[in-house]
């Protein structure tokens, strides 16, 4: 995972797989960077993401939850297509919307 | 090619083994020459049951052990993922969309729905001596229907 500061926007770029025990390495470094940086917006791309399951829902809701006690808007970019279906099956564009 | 081949094996039922289970089952099918879509929707599906026999089963016990088969029978593919855990007390109820026994952790709930999404079948057994999930999937229909279109 590695994240970039374009303006007022945080990009997050995730790497890899995001499966349950990827989950534990990834949530306190999302949580981490949601606490020091200053943003009004935040992007997770996901290019260079090439497999996740549910537990990624579980991770991007919980750091939506995050950011909306701040009223910071999180938004989601480039899912493969296996990702978009499991996104589109939560219903998770409703709250966080596909960007491009 | 033999029609029928199988194999199976068990593991810890800890968390880095939930790449390697869906990674051996890909390479398994693999020879069957499926489309990249088909060999990430098995691996998806074998990554929520993986996950459910470790969080769910076990309890993130890390005693617990996983049993993997998988059984090749033409192009149908049969996955069954097994654990000596818990047990899940009511399996329509696990089933349901964002139905999750463990909210606290951030589980998302759609582990069933995406196997179901995902696989042609798939069947839950459980009781108090383990859980069973049988996935099952056709490969090979893109290319069934584009050779039949020609």
């Amino acid at each position: 995972m590695f994240h970039k500061k374009v303006k007022d926007v945080l990009e997050i770029y995730l790497v890899g797989e995001l499966d349950e025990h990827a989950s534990h390495y990834i949530r306190p470094k999302l949580d981490a960077l949601i606490e020091s940086e200053s943003f009004s917006k935040m992007v997770i791309d996901f290019r260079e993401l090439f497999f996740m399951d549910s537990t990624g829902v579980g991770v991007l809701i919980g750091r939506y939850k995050k950011l909306s006690q701040r009223q910071i808007p999180l938004f989601l970019k480039n899912p493969s297509a296996q990702i978009d279906r499991i996104f589109r099956m939560s219903g998770l564009y409703k709250i966080m919307p596909l960007t491009v | 090619m033999k029609r029928i081949n199988k194999f199976k094996m068990e593991f810890d039922a800890i968390s880095q083994n939930e790449s390697f289970a869906r990674g051996v089952v890909g390479a398994f099918l693999a020879r069957l020459n499926p489309s990249i879509d088909e060999i990430n929707d098995v691996k998806t599906a074998v990554s929520e049951a993986v996950t459910n026999a470790i969080v769910h089963g076990y309890e993130g016990r890390e005693n617990g052990i996983i049993t993997l088969s998988v059984l090749i029978d033409g192009m149908l593919a049969t996955i069954t993922i097994e654990d000596k855990g818990e047990g899940i007390p009511d399996i329509e109820k696990a089933k349901e969309p964002f139905y999750t026994t463990k909210p606290e952790e951030e589980r998302s709930g759609m582990g069933f729905t995406v196997m179901e999404s995902f696989m042609d079948s798939v069947e839950v057994r459980s009781g108090k001596k383990g859980t069973v999930v049988i996935l099952k999937k056709e490969l090979g229909k893109c290319f069934h229907m584009r050779r039949l279109s020609l």
